[in-house]
């Protein structure tokens, strides 16, 4: 009894004095918590508002239920957007995490000049993407362009690139994996730069190959952040715009539109934003959908291991 | 003294017999090995030496087939071009306000804001930072746009700053909590000991620790944010544009040659480019982790 009383007498202002503390820390994030809410939280909630809506800027909105989205499900354009989408993710997402990893694997050893050449490597992410998108759309041009050039030089028929609706995605996807292969190198070489030595030693003890090494050490070690890498490459690819836009603007006709160049269009050319918001709100959800199914992958993947 | 005899002996005999073929296998090895470094840089840097290569050619040359690689001789008239035929200062002077009040609006919010995450351990606040991250940029355009519309503000440069804030806020709140979690809390201890507040702990004793994070924060930030290309092509009127929104609706291919295009197109991306190599090392060290990128 005595001695409860003594505790608490001692722990109550140590309590006060950590729970001011705290406050305080709170206190900290109100301004940041605040800007946040005026241009992310309140855009997503507007959006939602706004979807319910046949609401074209500069007219009279009309509430109209959830017509804008049975409207989607039924719009051809806007169900091949989906399938473009799927089809540029799929590619943007497996050659970067390919090349990147493969790019990991060699700046993770030492060598001269090592330091410089992966500055190098790395200058594409940073750089402006339509800055960017201007010279490789001089690069695919069919008749004077250098990449022709370069097939020509190794015997190769000419291509349209991106003037071919066949060849538009995969043509863009190219421009996607020069941009974005030195994010998934970067990630990866996190997670070879935190490898333990013990495995590669008893593993050498044993007779084990440099494949083998590779194989059946590095590459179950590093698979989270190849993980963390697929999520991350995923959600970019799938948001892919500036490129895209200013490549082919979604052609030639619609060959190249992805879900991302169909909202806005809808939004900024045809100034329907109640049905642009309805855009949003599935594009939204099919962003999460993926992101949540690669996140179980790692989990079944780290079960299995 | 047999036995060191005899090791010594193998030794001697297996040293004869390999040099050449260990010698071969290592040296084919190294050329594989050198074959991949430069299968996996030369991509990166070709594409920006053939973007220099476009602007520093004449119209003729640049239009020849087969391609000339090395201007022959190099002319600076595609710069002096596109300098002179459009308001590229202005534009320059605009992409510099926006980023650079984004990015310094976000410091004064998102530094104390990372501290206090980084204090409270609340991690699941980030959570917040990353479902923005994975929301597409042109859905908080939409709303954003009908809001500025109303109060008038569409095609000001104080709409654009405010839109950036969605790029630079996160980044900075992202990058500074990850630093100040690996700073030491004893000294902050002991000033709030001593009787110090929690804002003048962080102004006396965290802030000039956290420098190198403050550094990496605002470079990112600022570069994600004046590599920004769709709010500016959205939002900016003809005087606001910023440098990416004005190369991409003012300098067209129908309007212009290849060459200013591609000086133009470096004249956007140098700065940034310039920035990187700055903070290269901070920015692989950073970027391991959290895979920091503009909304």
């Amino acid at each position: 009894m005595t001695t409860s009383a003594v505790t608490v007498a001692a722990t109550a202002p140590r309590a006060g004095f950590l729970r001011r503390r705290t406050r305080s820390y709170r206190l900290l994030t109100v301004p940041a918590l605040v800007v946040v809410g005026a241009v992310i939280v309140f855009p997503w909630l507007f959006t939602l508002y706004m979807s319910a809506f046949d609401w074209k800027i500069g007219e009279a909105a009309h509430f109209v239920g959830v017509a804008n989205y049975t409207g989607l499900a039924t719009n051809q354009r806007f169900i091949e957007a989906i399938v473009h989408t799927f089809y540029f993710t799929l590619l943007a997402v497996v050659f970067p995490l390919l090349l990147g990893t493969a790019a990991a694997l060699i700046f993770h050893r030492e060598f001269r000049g090592r330091g410089f050449l992966r500055a190098i490597f790395t200058l594409p992410m940073m750089a402006t993407p339509v800055a960017v998108a201007l010279v490789w759309t001089m690069m695919f041009h069919p008749q004077q362009g250098v990449l022709n050039y370069l097939l020509s030089l190794v015997g190769l028929p000419p291509s349209l690139w991106v003037y071919s609706p066949t060849w538009v995605i995969p043509s863009l996807v190219i421009v996607e994996i020069w941009h974005w292969t030195p994010l998934v190198m970067l990630i990866v070489l996190g997670g070879l730069a935190a490898l333990p030595t013990e495995p590669y030693e008893s593993a050498r003890l044993d007779g084990a190959s440099e494949w083998q090494l590779l194989r059946y050490i590095t590459l179950p070690l590093i698979m989270p952040f190849i993980v963390v890498a697929a999520v991350i490459r995923t959600i970019d690819a799938v948001k892919a715009f500036d490129t895209i836009y200013v490549i082919s603007s979604g052609g030639p006709g619609t060959a190249s539109e992805t879900i991302n160049l169909y909202l806005y269009l809808q939004a900024f050319a045809f100034y329907n934003v109640g049905n642009a918001s309805a855009v949003v709100v599935v594009f939204f959800a099919i962003i999460v959908a993926l992101a949540l199914l690669l996140l179980h992958v790692r989990q079944r993947a780290r079960w299995s291991a | 003294m047999s036995e060191l005899a005899r090791d010594g002996m193998l030794t001697a005999a297996s040293f004869a017999g390999r040099p050449a073929r260990v010698t071969l296998r290592r040296l084919v090895r190294r050329l594989a090995f050198w074959f991949a470094v430069a299968v996996i840089v030369s991509p990166a840097i070709l594409v920006f030496l053939w973007m220099l290569s476009l602007s520093l050619k004449s119209e003729l040359a640049n239009l020849t087939y087969p391609p000339v690689f090395i201007p022959d001789p190099p002319t600076l008239a595609n710069y002096i071009q596109v300098f002179s035929q459009n308001a590229m200062g202005l534009y320059f002077r605009n992409s510099l306000i926006v980023s650079g009040g984004a990015t310094l609006l976000a410091l004064v919010v998102g530094i104390p804001a990372g501290y206090g995450i980084a204090r409270l351990q609340a991690s699941r606040t980030l959570v917040l930072i990353l479902i923005a991250r994975m929301t597409p940029a042109l859905s908080f355009l939409i709303p954003l746009f009908m809001v500025f519309q109303f109060f008038g503000l569409n095609n000001t440069l104080t709409a654009l700053v405010v839109t950036h804030l969605v790029i630079t806020v996160p980044i900075v709140v992202y990058v500074m909590a990850g630093y100040f979690e690996t700073l030491p809390r004893e000294l902050e201890e002991a000033a709030l000991i001593d009787g110090g507040s929690i804002i003048s702990t962080l102004r006396y004793v965290a802030l000039p620790l956290a420098r190198p994070g403050i550094v990496v924060a605002t470079i990112l930030a600022f570069i994600f944010s004046w590599n920004n290309f769709v709010f500016g092509a959205v939002l900016a009127g003809r005087a606001t544009r910023t440098l990416p929104a004005a190369v991409y609706n003012v300098l067209t291919f129908e309007q212009l040659a290849w060459g200013p295009l591609a000086a133009a197109a470096i004249v956007v991306t140098l700065p940034v480019l310039l920035l990187t190599i700055f903070i290269q090392k901070e920015i692989v060290a950073g970027l391991t982790h959290g895979g920091v990128k503009g909304a």
